[in-house]
């Protein structure tokens, strides 16, 4: 079975058709990648598998589970988490506390502990800085874990919501345009990063993106989206040499 | 026929909500703040007509006139001194410099023209009509400051729409910094909101007291929350939002003085824009806009 | 020593400087340097400063305007002081007091916690007017309440004094638009600096805890939030009746302080809302002694210009206008680069002199 299972998943926006008979299956383990144009309803895919929007039609299985139409935060704890194409961090806080948010559902204390400094707060907070630590290590954000999340450089900015994503112990990762607006040397970065999470988390990976070098260079399978609707779907090489693809990219 | 009157007392008080709203809800669209101090225009813009009429002997037309001059002048220079410094500082800061002027224009006032409620000549001399052998009364002051509401709020309409100021508003609500790259000169089409809602207030000023007649410097305080009330009941940023937000506070403030309790109406219009913003989160007429991911 | 993160530093530097301000009080208290004016204005002071933490965990952590804070002020004040009037006899002074605190506070909470349910469905300037309105009918319907306690227990009317039907040796206690008269006078000022220190201990663990740290998560970024699994609704909920029940604190120390207690626009209408409001902004969003600060001083301010009778006000608004340009508008704070004017400027200049001490 699947890790995800996505059938004939559509959504409309008043008269658009924004995305129609979507399917997907994703295998545990796998690196797939979604490309097409712009506006080819990437991102809507994005917000429909996490709750953002609700699909009109179709259905989203993960690990055998429905999870179509649940609350975003009822889709995170069943095991997807994301990043966003226009960062979205807690500019406000710290490095640390950033990733620590992640783990809010790993670890427990309730409310009045905290307000009171029961014992129980001193040791949860410590094991919460121990893993939260563990996770910024690899992505070697560590050094930085006092600082604020808004005064990271873009790249990092980048990496640290990955991390922040990957610190709600998900079963799918959803990273949308990891590699916008970075340089070649961030990109080939990224790349590293991104073959040293599945080795480390044991992830399995959906990502949106543009840089086709990226994207040949990493990604087992592809699905081409355009105009909402799927293009070509399979293999890597097989994908990137179908004629109907080169002529969406490059025109007749 | 108790009814029908209350519900024309209610239309009156609601058109004076509804152009104490506008200035709100235009400078709300336009200037993206929250003018505390527009109510307490009103009461500048009353006691200047008070004024001019027992001490010069001035026709009242002129009286207005005067009130609606000053008023604009006023609101200009309130947003020269205190606002626009502020236009790229936090909302919190803007509202929180409003207030202070809200505070000031009632302290001047206060001084100026003392703490005594003074007692304010209908600006309408007309006594009204009456209906059914004198069982349906409609007073001068009703029909006039309805009448009034609506011409306004016709032509403020077709103002927005049609005219290249009103264009330019248009714009800068839209979108402040493409209006600019358009060639658009901003800080003159928020200047000339300022105006428009500040003689709007006079009007309102002059019509309210017309209606409820004792003066005081906290005259404005309570109309003005409450228009803003009207102005997001009737979604804010929207003319004819205002429109309706106004009139239905009116009738209902007026319904409830009549048939619950005097004591508890205001209790009631509050309970009743609660309920109506949860059912409609966005106001009656207003836009609901969704944050893009 | 373990080191200290910058938030507990700051709580501490806090505490100490009201112990001081305090310690400095009653020493002029006790050599006779403290003018009556002043004495009376001490517990309003902390009441104020309180509802002003209160309403800056709502605007500054959880990230929403209230404008009804006055309210939960007003639930506070009212309940407590109605719980002492009641139990007057019954019970003995201190027990009957730390009740009427613990009481004040809860209630508050209620109201809150209720409020909160529909209010936090809306955001922004909506959610905003919403609690200036739910404020405004909590001061409303106060007002054209009566209640009494007879042998037969508690009787309640909207009507008027007489509908209650009280037996002869029964007890009004709530007199419509009398309000409450005879509140036992028990909030002394040592008793509301500590319950002031108190509030910003509690307000330091929480915004420092897990609750905390996912509360300012969603004030960041809802819909992040919302990726990491946080519920929303639920964490909302808890600051914003968590901050309405500071506020209550500052109700009872307010009703516990003078003898005839009515609800009025200025004390617990949207006047005082915003006065309240004015104090946090000033303060700092988010900075919550600083909020204590600015109720301090802008409490003071009125009534120090006392002779100047007329003016005081005036001179007020002036003082606040000028304040807001001075801290936000750019041409002014260009101007105050340039000659080295910047808050940090000023700090550090502060911090060197106290170095070479």
């Amino acid at each position: 079975m699947s890790l995800l299972e996505v059938n004939s998943l559509g959504i409309s926006f008043g008269g658009l058709r924004a995305v129609d008979e979507f399917n997907l299956s994703i295998e545990q383990g796998e690196l797939y990648g979604l490309i097409g144009p712009n506006g080819a309803g990437k991102t809507t895919v994005f917000n429909m598998l996490t709750g953002i929007y609700k699909p009109t039609d179709g259905k989203i299985f993960l690990d055998g589970k429905d999870i179509t139409g649940k609350k975003t935060a009822e889709i995170n704890k069943a095991g997807i988490a994301r990043t966003f194409q226009n960062i979205r961090l807690f500019g406000n806080q710290t490095v640390l506390d950033n990733v620590k948010i992640g783990l809010h559902n790993s670890f427990e204390y309730g409310t009045a502990t905290g307000l009171f400094r029961l014992p129980k707060f001193f040791k949860v907070e410590k094991e919460m800085d121990k893993k939260a630590l563990e996770i910024l290590s690899v992505f070697g954000l560590d050094k930085q874990a006092s600082v604020l999340a808004s005064n990271l450089p873009y790249g990092k900015q980048r990496e640290l919501e990955i991390a922040r994503a990957l610190a709600t112990n998900p079963k799918l990762l959803l990273l949308d345009e990891p590699a916008a607006g970075m340089n070649p040397n961030e990109t080939r970065d990224l790349m590293n990063t991104i073959a040293l999470i599945r080795k480390e988390f044991n992830a399995t990976i959906l990502l949106i993106e543009h840089d086709m070098k990226l994207v040949s260079g990493i990604c087992e399978k592809l699905t081409v989206l355009n105009f909402g609707s799927v293009l070509s779907q399979g293999n890597t090489s097989d994908v990137l040499n179908d004629p109907e693809v080169i002529k969406a990219y490059l025109g007749e | 026929m108790g009814f029908l009157t209350y519900l024309i007392n209610g239309l009156s008080l609601g058109s004076v909500y509804a152009l104490i709203a506008l200035g709100y809800t235009m400078v709300y669209g336009i200037a993206k703040m929250l003018n505390f101090a527009h109510g307490d225009v009103i009461m500048i813009g009353a006691y200047v007509v008070f004024m001019t009429m027992s001490n010069t002997g001035l026709p009242i037309p002129i009286a207005i006139i005067l009130s609606i001059i000053c008023c604009t002048v006023l609101g200009m220079v309130i947003e020269k001194i205190a606002y626009a410094p502020l236009r790229k500082a936090t909302n919190l800061a803007v509202l929180i410099t409003a207030i202070g002027v809200s505070y000031f224009l009632q302290n001047i006032a206060l001084m100026i023209f003392g703490s005594n409620p003074v007692s304010f000549t209908s600006v309408i001399s007309w006594e009204g009509l009456s209906f059914a052998g004198g069982q349906l009364r409609i007073t001068g002051n009703a029909i006039v400051t309805i009448v009034v509401c609506l011409v306004i709020m016709a032509a403020l309409m077709w103002f927005v729409k049609y005219t290249k100021p009103g264009q330019a508003m248009r714009a800068v609500s839209e979108d402040r910094d493409a209006a600019m790259l358009m060639g658009i000169n901003v800080n003159a089409t928020i200047s000339l909101t300022f105006a428009i809602g500040s003689g709007l207030a006079a009007i309102a000023g002059a019509l309210l007291c017309s209606s409820y007649p004792s003066l005081t410097p906290y005259t404005g305080s309570m109309p003005g929350i409450k228009a803003f009330t009207a102005a997001v009941f009737g979604g804010i940023g929207s003319i004819p939002g205002a429109l309706v937000g106004g009139l239905l506070l009116g009738i209902i403030e007026i319904l409830a003085k009549a048939y619950i309790s005097s004591q508890l109406a205001d209790a009631i219009v509050f309970a009743v824009l609660i309920i109506v913003l949860l059912v409609k989160p966005t106001g009656i007429l207003g836009k609901q806009i969704k944050e893009k991911v | 020593m373990k080191k200290l993160n910058k938030s507990t530093q700051k709580l501490i530097t806090s505490i100490s400087v009201i112990a001081l301000i305090y310690i400095i009080v009653c020493i002029m208290d006790g050599t006779g340097n403290l003018s009556s004016l002043m004495k009376g204005l001490l517990v309003p002071v902390c009441a104020y400063s309180l509802v002003a933490v209160g309403l800056n965990l709502c605007v500054g952590y959880l990230g929403e305007l209230s404008l009804g804070h006055a309210g939960f002020m007003c639930v506070g004040a009212f309940s407590s002081a109605f719980f002492s009037k009641t139990f007057m006899d019954v019970i003995p002074d201190g027990p009957r007091f730390f009740l009427a605190i613990v009481i004040g506070t809860v209630m508050a909470a209620l109201f809150g916690f209720l409020i909160a349910i529909p209010v936090l469905r809306l955001s922004g300037d909506y959610l905003a007017i919403v609690t200036l309105a739910f404020g405004e009918i909590i001061k409303t319907v106060i007002t054209v309440l009566y209640v009494g306690v007879d042998s037969r227990g508690v009787h309640a009317s909207i009507k008027d004094m007489m509908s209650l039907g009280l037996e002869p040796d029964g007890k009004l206690i709530l007199n419509g638009a009398q309000g409450i008269t005879g509140t036992p006078r028990q909030s002394t000022f040592t008793l509301a600096v500590l319950l002031l220190i108190l509030a910003l201990i509690v307000v330091h663990n929480f915004v420092n805890s897990r609750t905390g740290r996912a509360v300012k998560a969603i004030r960041d970024n809802q819909i992040a939030a919302e990726t990491v699994g946080l519920p929303i609704t639920k964490y909302k909920l808890i600051a914003f009746t968590l901050s309405a029940a500071i506020a209550g604190v500052g109700g009872v120390l307010y009703s516990h302080n003078i003898n005839m207690l009515v609800a009025n626009t200025n004390n617990f209408g949207y006047n005082m809302s915003i006065m309240i409001l004015v104090y946090v902004v000033l303060g700092g969003i988010g900075n919550i002694s600083g909020s204590v600060i600015a109720a301090a001083v802008l409490t003071m301010l009125p009534e120090l210009l006392r002779d100047l009778q007329t003016y005081r006000m005036l001179i007020y608004s002036i003082v606040l206008i000028l304040l807001m340009l001075f801290n936000w508008a750019p041409a002014i704070l260009k101007w105050r680069e340039k000659y080295g004017l910047t808050t940090s400027a000023i700090v550090n200049k502060f911090k060197k002199t106290k170095e070479v001490r």
